[in-house]
């Protein structure tokens, strides 16, 4: 997203309150889905608040992110019928094979991880979704199956 | 006033103060942790909970207001358990290597541990994993020690204004960190070093250089120098059991020769040379109409924060080095040359009050053609550190004096450790340098004390100058809105990073006593007192390195080795 469009997004909060800096963060995370370093020190800027504690309110949330989303965005469900199902492991698995912790994206920018509490389809669990798309019942052959298959064809568009 | 009964025995109190201040008052003893004199109390750590009659639990006294009738118990067995429980907890992931921390002997975790009588670990919690930041030259973190008690976000905020570091995170994930947890190097951290000296553990510590000082005495080849600032000398002792406030610079002397230090010198001297600098560009500026107010430079914090905040005012800042820069530049291109020793095999050591002068003495603006200005920076704290590390008592030693040619000082130089000490200092003899004659009382009452901001004016000649004095980068911030706005007109204007200036400097003894600081600024202003040379421009040192060397200020030598300039910072997290 470029500054300017930032920069609209907070012209739509014109008085410096505080109250709306998660309001704020939240609009320019569903433009640019994370929350960019300029962005933040922007947001800082015209709140008056130090990056430090904008970057600390963010972090309190899970739904902020801090790194670009990558073209297949992982989440995977650490509910609660998920991780009777096992995806303790499938996460094992999908930061093993991406070599990425929750929150990053792989440095080709193939895939972002998220986990997430509960996608509300604990009758598929354990439950994969990628790019609003549902997996169900993943099992760690399955996910290496689905990854490997993405990358293919993430690669093959590029 | 109102009376309340602590552990059965009746108190006065005053409406609206804290239980814990009461109970301090009194001289009951609770231990506390998170809480800081004069800050916002959170009442985060419950350390200082105590049983107040009428309250199903247990009420920390920091943050709970006292009122009439109140029955307080500070020592029953409830208290007592659960302050040791806390403790317990915090142990519980808290790393075991006491023996190698920096903060060891000197942790009030540890004191803590063993007021509240813990003898083993009763709960055991995964460690946490964090690495050590230690990007920048001044401060190290070590997330895994902190204990997330937030008195170093409280000063970075309340005091500094800076807020480099904040809680990051959440419940068990929870550190303290900068912006987008970076490397402190990157952040807006100005490296003062407040946060050390509140820090209750190991977590934040600077970063040492004694062993490369050692290495240096070590190496025969090398002539090892030393500088050191004048708040140094009114402080070590404190920590060798002298009484407060007493000014212990001859023994120091005589300390640091005998660790090794092949010339002792004094930073007092630059103080002098930068006042003969700083009051020549001030005298140039008001003459000739340049830009006012002007502000100091000598603290190194200061010049970070208005380079990142206030970079539209940074003409106003003075181009004159801080003194030690100034020595140091000296050192390597006078001192060298003098005494026939290759700039290569000298190194040269300041030992400061202050963590963000191991910031100032690498960055690139310093030094001359790729040689340094300085080598390296001791902390007061590491100074302690060498001297008993050598088993020198301060007590037993004979004083020494400090070494030609940069030994002389005049007490103007050394009230430069107190804020409102350069202003005085620069007052003295700019007064000179535009009447021709020395004020008849050189105390300049309203630039001294510890208030937060002072201003005077100070008639000299037909001119009036209007000066402000600001210590704590909170108040700073206050003068530049005010600058900024208009609302004030100021002529010259001091600035020092640390709360109450480099007596209560970053790399000071840790804590925030204020006695002791108090005690400092006293000692210095008695020697200001007690001295016959008592401005820059009388020092005989000076005149001599004029008259050999520098010719006049502000000479074309003198701007290629003791001023410089700073940018704007584009590269930092504000």
């Amino acid at each position: 997203m470029s500054m300017t469009a930032i920069e609209q997004v907070i012209e739509k909060y014109p008085e410096a309150r505080r109250e709306y800096l998660i309001p704020l963060l939240q609009d320019i995370q569903s433009l640019e889905g994370y929350l960019s370093k300029e962005s933040v020190v922007k947001v800082g800027q015209h709140l008056k608040l130090p990056a430090s504690k904008i970057y600390g309110v963010a972090t309190f949330y899970n739904q902020f992110r801090f790194n670009a989303p990558g073209k297949y965005h992982i989440q995977v469900c650490r509910g609660t019928a998920c991780h009777v199902k096992g995806s303790s492991s499938l996460l094992d698995t999908v930061t093993r094979e991406l070599k990425i912790k929750p929150g990053q994206t792989t440095r080709d920018g193939l895939f972002s991880l998220e986990v997430v509490a509960c996608l509300g389809a604990c009758g598929l669990a354990p439950l994969v979704c990628i790019n609003g798309e549902f997996h169900a019942s993943v099992d760690n052959k399955k996910i290496k199956k689905i990854l490997k298959g993405l990358t293919t064809e993430g690669k093959k568009n590029e | 006033m109102i009376t309340i009964e602590v552990n059965d025995k009746k108190l006065e109190a005053k409406q609206g103060e804290t239980v814990l201040s009461a109970l301090k008052r009194a001289g009951i003893s609770v231990p506390t942790l998170c809480y800081l004199d004069g800050m916002t109390p959170t009442g985060a750590c419950r350390m200082c909970v105590v049983e107040i009659d009428g309250f199903a639990d247990l009420i920390p006294s920091c943050a709970f207001p006292v009122s009439d009738g109140m029955k307080i118990q500070t020592d029953s067995p409830r208290v007592l358990n659960a302050r040791k429980t806390i403790v317990e907890l915090l142990l519980a992931n808290h790393p075991d290597d006491c023996l190698y921390c920096p903060r060891n002997m000197n942790c009030e975790l540890q004191n803590l541990s063993e007021i509240a009588g813990v003898t083993d670990r009763k709960f055991l919690a995964k460690k946490s994993e964090h690495s050590l930041d230690f990007s920048s030259p001044s401060i190290i973190r070590d997330p895994e020690k902190c204990i997330l008690c937030g008195r170093c976000v409280r000063v970075c905020e309340e005091v500094q204004g800076v807020s480099a570091i904040d809680f990051i995170g959440r419940g068990s994930r929870a550190i303290v960190a900068t912006a987008f947890n970076e490397g402190i190097n990157v952040s807006n951290c100005i490296f003062c070093g407040q946060c050390i000296n509140v820090c209750p553990t190991g977590a934040l510590t600077e970063k040492s250089d004694i062993k490369n000082v050692l290495n240096a005495i070590n190496d025969p080849k090398k002539t090892v120098v030393c500088q050191i600032a004048p708040s140094v000398s009114v402080t070590v002792g404190e920590e060798f059991g002298i009484k407060l406030g007493e000014d212990v610079a001859g023994v120091m002397t005589s300390a640091l020769k005998q660790i090794g230090f092949d010339r002792v010198f004094e930073t007092s001297f630059s103080a002098d040379l930068t006042i003969m600098e700083e009051a020549a560009e001030l005298v140039s500026r008001i003459v000739n109409k340049g830009t006012l107010p002007m502000f100091t430079s000598c603290s190194p914090g200061w010049v970070k924060f208005i380079e990142q905040y206030y970079p539209q005012l940074l003409g106003n800042v003075s181009s004159c080095k801080s003194p030690q820069q100034m020595l140091g530049s000296l050192i390597k291109n006078y001192f060298t040359k003098s005494e026939g020793i290759d700039p290569k095999d000298i190194y040269s050591v300041s030992i400061m009050p202050c963590t963000a002068k191991k910031f100032e003495a690498g960055r690139g603006e310093m030094g001359l053609d790729g040689v340094d200005d300085i080598d390296a920076v001791l902390t007061t704290r590491e100074l302690v550190k060498l001297i008993k590390m050598k088993g020198l008592d301060l007590k037993s030693i004979n004083p020494m004096l400090p070494d030609d040619p940069f030994g002389d000082r005049s007490s103007a130089g050394k009230i430069f450790g107190v804020t409102g000490g350069v202003m005085e200092a620069a007052i003295r003899t700019a007064y000179n340098m535009i009447t021709g004659e020395d004020l008849k009382n050189l105390v300049i009452k309203e630039v001294r004390g510890l208030e937060g901001i002072k201003e005077a004016t100070v008639k000299i000649g037909d001119l009036e100058v209007n000066v402000a004095v600001a210590h704590g980068l909170g108040n700073a911030r206050k003068v530049m809105e005010s600058i900024i706005s208009g609302e004030k007109n100021y002529h010259f204007v001091e600035i020092m990073t640390c709360p109450n200036g480099c007596i209560g400097g970053g790399g000071q003894p840790i804590g925030l006593d204020l006695d002791a600081v108090r005690a400092r600024m006293q000692a210095l202003y008695r020697i200001d007192e007690k001295e016959a040379i008592r401005t820059s421009h009388d020092n005989p040192s000076i005149k001599r390195i004029y008259d050999e060397f520098l010719g006049k200020p502000n000479s074309e030598i003198s701007h290629k080795l003791l001023h410089t300039h700073y940018h704007k910072r584009e590269d930092i997290l504000v």
